[in-house]
């Protein structure tokens, strides 16, 4: 790997469905603000900002422009950059080449959603192909119905094992103030729930957030001289795109893309058995059958067999690798900002800042990004 | 969270921005023949011999041109389905989409990828991973995918 990033700072808005008492820059400046004073740092001590959000949800385009004055990029290198669901991992990514590539010295990176200013469902309707998808797509709920119907179908998993991820997930979101949905749920209530789209229902799936997140990654000479944290440093990054129909894949729902990316990023960060040497990950789990199926091609268990290391206990927070102890995306879901929530919860777990829902001792975080069509970016984190 | 105790306003802007799509010459070539002949075409890989649906120019893995057309289908599997029962807004129409529908993935006979379309049933109990299914036309046809009603359980 090049020269060493680490972050030293983040910052995340409150997350809820609508946040009115905002607007889009407002909302930015809030993540921005909380992660400069995490860093104990100011705006100049910044010399890049990279921010990243879904295309046309809001209906605002160019949001680099737009939203200038909250991100604090006047005078500054700033660039946007979006690729779907994974533009947060994928923001926190280009916050380490900046600074690997030697040409910077502390970036910061910021990525955001306000869905209740657009409507999530047809803006992802919107991105699929005019001519063959559009017409039957009705966006991530749709499309991981499908897949979990493929995936029960071929490995048995069953609608219990996948509502004891909700339950989890949102059992864990009771300790993270920052948080969207904080309510105890039971397997019955997940079971009971309004159906969506044949098999999932609505406590299977992640909620529409407003929110906003922000991460700072710098040098290591830089760290060093200014942060009053310890540094979560990237160990290994790996990122995965795939063809561009839903249709084109073999087995939608197991993620070649994210088989992949794990293979090269364990061999990056020297680890042979991810269960045992992570020590926490924040998964992009847009819903809970995603979640299991992805502890199969995160290689924490066998393929098949994700439904069982749920039974086994083994990702819950007293397991031998927690998943998502902030909640996940099934509590918290600004699409934009997501999968940078995914690192910087990350981080926070290795620098030994999660607070409550903080795993004790955590060296090695994994966090990943899921973007359509089911793309994959990974990001491995180490304390300092 | 700062509860303010003042007026928020949410100010409607609602947009309507048309779009024309260029079909290109193979998928021109793929709607005229769903139009004229009722007939489904895949896209050969002239590398690996994969047969893609929707037809393209190249095959991303091999990064080789196509270079044949296949007849598909109109049988298939259905390998994957849902049934939408949650009510949202079709950007196409600007409408609420109508619900429920079935829809799945069908690997079409002699194709290599699948094909995302709709269902004939809107009740899960009726549909099962592996099934086999038909496309049934529609009698006006206009060189769309919509020309394939939907996929309907064989027999």
């Amino acid at each position: 790997m090049a020269r060493r990033a680490g972050i030293i700072g983040t910052g995340q808005t409150y997350h809820k469905s609508k946040r009115r008492d905002v607007n889009i820059v407002e909302l930015i400046y809030e993540a921005v603000s909380s992660c400069l004073k995490d860093a104990e740092l100011d705006i100049a001590d910044i010399d890049a900002v990279i921010i990243g959000n879904m295309e046309h949800f809001e209906g605002v385009y160019n949001a680099d422009l737009w939203a200038v004055d909250g991100t604090g990029a006047f005078g500054k290198h700033a660039i946007k950059i979006t690729t779907g669901g994974t533009t947060g991992a994928s923001v926190a990514h280009a916050g380490f080449y900046h600074i690997a590539s030697g040409m910077f010295e502390a970036v910061l990176c910021i990525g955001w959603e306000k869905q209740s200013d657009g409507d999530t469902t047809a803006g992802l309707i919107f991105q699929s192909d005019p001519l063959f998808e559009r017409a039957t797509m009705s966006g991530a709920i749709g499309t991981f119905a499908l897949a979990a119907s493929e995936y029960m179908n071929k490995f048995g998993i069953t609608e219990e094992q996948a509502a004891k991820v909700a339950v989890k997930n949102r059992g864990n979101a009771l300790k993270n103030p920052y948080a969207h949905l904080r309510k105890a749920i039971t397997v019955e209530d997940v079971l009971r729930s309004t159906p969506l789209a044949y098999p999932i229902k609505l406590l299977d799936m992640c909620p529409t957030s407003d929110g906003a997140c922000a991460i700072i990654v710098a040098s290591e000479e830089f760290a060093r001289k200014k942060s009053p944290n310890k540094p979560a440093w990237f160990k290994a990054l790996a990122t995965r795109h795939d063809q561009p129909f839903n249709s084109d894949l073999p087995l939608l729902i197991n993620m070649r893309s994210l088989q992949s990316a794990a293979k090269e990023a364990y061999a990056q960060a020297g680890i042979i058995n991810p269960l045992k040497e992570i020590d926490v990950a924040e998964i992009y789990e847009p819903c809970t059958f995603a979640e299991l199926s992805w502890y199969e091609a995160l290689g924490f268990c066998e393929l098949g067999g994700g439904g069982r290391l749920m039974d086994s206990g083994a990702t819950e927070m007293s397991g031998e690798l927690p998943v998502n102890p902030s909640g996940g995306v099934i509590s918290t879901n600004c699409i934009g900002a997501t999968a940078l929530i995914r690192v910087a919860e990350a981080a926070m777990q290795v620098m030994g800042k999660a607070g409550e829902h903080q795993v004790p001792g955590a060296k090695i975080a994994l966090a990943t990004g899921f973007g359509g069509s089911f793309w994959t970016e990974i990001t491995i984190l180490e304390g300092d | 969270m700062p509860e303010t105790g003042i007026e928020l306003l949410e100010i409607k802007c609602p947009a309507n921005y048309p779009y024309n799509y260029s079909a290109g010459k193979l998928l021109s070539f793929f709607f005229r023949a769903l139009r004229d002949e009722k007939k489904i075409y895949g896209r050969k890989c002239s590398r690996c011999g994969k047969v893609y649906i929707p037809p393209r120019p190249a095959c991303g893995p091999c990064f080789a041109p196509t270079n044949e057309w296949v007849e598909v289908g109109p049988e298939g599997i259905l390998e994957c389905f849902t049934v939408v029962y949650f009510s949202f807004l079709d950007p196409m129409t600007g409408k609420k989409r109508p619900v429920p529908y079935g829809y799945g993935l069908i690997k079409l006979d002699n194709a290599s990828t699948r094909i995302q379309h709709f269902l004939s049933e809107s009740d899960p109990k009726k549909l099962k991973v592996g099934m086999r299914v038909t496309a049934v036309f529609n009698e006006e046809r206009e060189g769309k995918l919509s020309d394939i009603k939907w996929f309907k359980p064989v027999g």
